[in-house]
């Protein structure tokens, strides 16, 4: 259904591929995108391991516990987006008024008005909203792990970390990997919050791959250059999934 | 350990509802008190007119219109195309199925902003742009990956004596599909349908470049799209009642249908 049209709108683009790749302005947002999607991923999947660890054991209000940690995940991301760009304002939001009350900090930070802050701002974003698609597919991964294997273990008198290293880190590769493959082709992808919280700022420190793309085509009226940007953050992540996909397949074979 | 398990469950609740529930708060609080520094927690002299200015000085309603009608849409061509194609894949032998599934697989998450310029572009020929039903089919075309492979891998886990007892009545293929096997899915189309209204409702860049004309546009861009006429004059407090109208639909379908959300995306999530 998407084929044809892909094919149309990408023919623009073969020529224009050469030259993006030697554009300095690529180049710099190909960066940012590569700082944003992992240090997003690696936190994502730390916090997501995490939460689904938590959500797997047994608990009064497990379902609305679970309900509440996949809710950042469905809210709309350019909405939010608005949430967080209150939530970070210099002088009234609460990211600077929490660790003023608790005695962190003096001066309130202009989170958006810096480069290094505002990237942070971004994948403290991010991680909020993604986080919960790690947990969902870790945990339903962690439904496969046997409850009696575990037993078996405890009466051989391995304690809680071995037995998550031993038994049930093994047994969640495939759903880790799969994780793993999808956050990173979305946050290779990431346009939304960017264009909301940010919009590539300040001094392009927060400007992506998909927003060089996006300017091409309607700030700077270049479509052949969007459409080579395109081509190649798209080979690009196909390529990284193809490659990660590899890498699970093979280990998973050993 | 088991003394911890409580407060590690209440961190987790605030850390995900945290933004939405900074968000009810600030939408009650009237103007004077938004701009207080430092910033008042619970709002002092709570007030709904964040509400009523959303809807009576922005088209608020309009977008919500737009975004119910291209999220509707899209749902029903989605679903409507997804199940007999899910269907094949999990019944019939067919050479290259689980080729197929793999690059549908592939699709399903692919991110939506780096298809934009050549989908913008195919738009502008085809002469779609500023047309809701053009959108809801770019959604449709983008959340069909998913729907297929979320209903296959429930059509797999039901029984095939069933669908055999039917054919045996001389029932057709489309046929065991209509009266048979999609009656008794009822639950799982209606979890494929909840996700894929959810992804509609929130989609952000399409809705951005194909309509660009005010009254077209869905509740996301309008709402991204709310400002005054300088920086400093953003209208935080109608932003936050925008916020709070756009994701308490959202918010009450997770917390209503948690467990088969949770199904819906998961299944077959860890075959992979």
């Amino acid at each position: 259904m998407l084929a044809v049209p892909l094919a149309v709108g990408l023919a623009a683009g073969v020529g224009g591929v050469g030259d993006v790749l030697r554009d300095r302005g690529m180049g710099r947002a190909a960066w940012n995108t590569l700082v944003f999607a992992g240090l997003s991923v690696t936190l994502e999947m730390g916090l997501g391991l995490a939460f689904a660890l938590l959500l797997n054991r047994e608990f009064r209000g497990r379902g609305l516990a679970r309900a509440m940690a996949i809710l950042p995940w469905a809210l709309p991301t350019a909405v939010m987006a608005m949430s967080w760009r209150w939530i970070f304002s210099d002088s009234w939001g609460i990211a600077n008024d929490l660790p003023r009350t608790l005695g962190l900090m003096n001066e309130p930070v202009a989170w958006l008005g810096r480069p290094a802050t505002a990237m942070a701002a971004l994948i403290a974003a991010d991680v909020w909203k993604t986080t919960p698609f790690v947990t969902l597919i870790l945990l339903a991964g962690l439904q496969g792990v046997p409850r009696d294997l575990h037993e078996a273990m405890s009466l051989d008198g391995a304690g809680p970390v071995r037995r998550f290293l031993w038994v049930t880190l093994p047994l969640l590769r495939p759903a880790i990997a799969l994780a793993l493959v999808f956050r990173l082709i979305q946050a290779l992808g990431i346009f939304d919050l960017v264009w909301v919280l940010t919009g590539g700022g300040p001094a392009d420190a927060t400007r992506t791959v998909s927003l060089e793309a996006y300017d091409s085509v309607f700030r700077h009226l270049e479509p052949a250059r969007g459409a080579a940007i395109t081509l190649v953050s798209g080979a690009f992540i196909f390529a990284v999934a193809l490659a990660l996909g590899a890498l699970a397949r093979g280990r998973h074979a050993e | 350990m088991r003394r911890l398990l409580p407060v590690a469950v209440a961190a987790l609740a605030l850390f995900s509802a945290g933004p939405f529930l900074w968000s009810v708060l600030t939408s009650l609080k009237p103007a004077g008190e938004l701009f207080r520094v430092p910033p008042t927690w619970i709002p002092r002299s709570p007030s709904l007119d964040n509400y009523r200015d959303v809807f009576e000085q922005r088209p608020f309603a309009r977008y919500l219109l737009n975004s119910l009608l291209v999220a509707a849409v899209s749902t029903l061509i989605t679903l409507a195309a997804a199940a007999p194609a899910a269907y094949a894949l999990a019944r019939l032998r067919l050479r290259g199925a689980a080729l197929a599934e793999k690059a549908i697989l592939a699709f399903a998450l692919f991110p939506p902003a780096v298809l934009l310029v050549p989908l913008f572009v195919a738009a502008r020929e085809a002469g779609a742009l500023n047309s809701r039903l053009g959108v809801a089919l770019v959604h449709a075309a983008l959340n069909l990956p998913f729907a297929v492979w979320s209903l296959a891998s429930f059509f797999r886990a039901f029984p095939a004596e069933l669908e055999d007892a039917a054919r045996v009545d001389g029932f057709s293929r489309a046929g065991v599909l209509l009266r048979v096997v999609l009656p008794v899915s009822a639950p799982a189309l209606a979890a494929t349908a909840i996700l894929v209204f959810i992804f509609s409702w929130n989609e952000f860049v399409i809705s951005l470049t194909f309509l660009t004309r005010d009254e077209l546009r869905t509740v996301p861009v309008g709402v991204a799209m709310l400002s005054g006429v300088t920086v400093y004059e953003i209208p935080w407090g109608q932003i936050s009642a925008a916020v709070v109208i756009t994701t308490l639909p959202v918010v009450a379908a997770v917390l209503a249908f948690q467990r088969g959300i949770v199904r819906g995306l998961s299944a077959g999530a860890v075959k992979g």
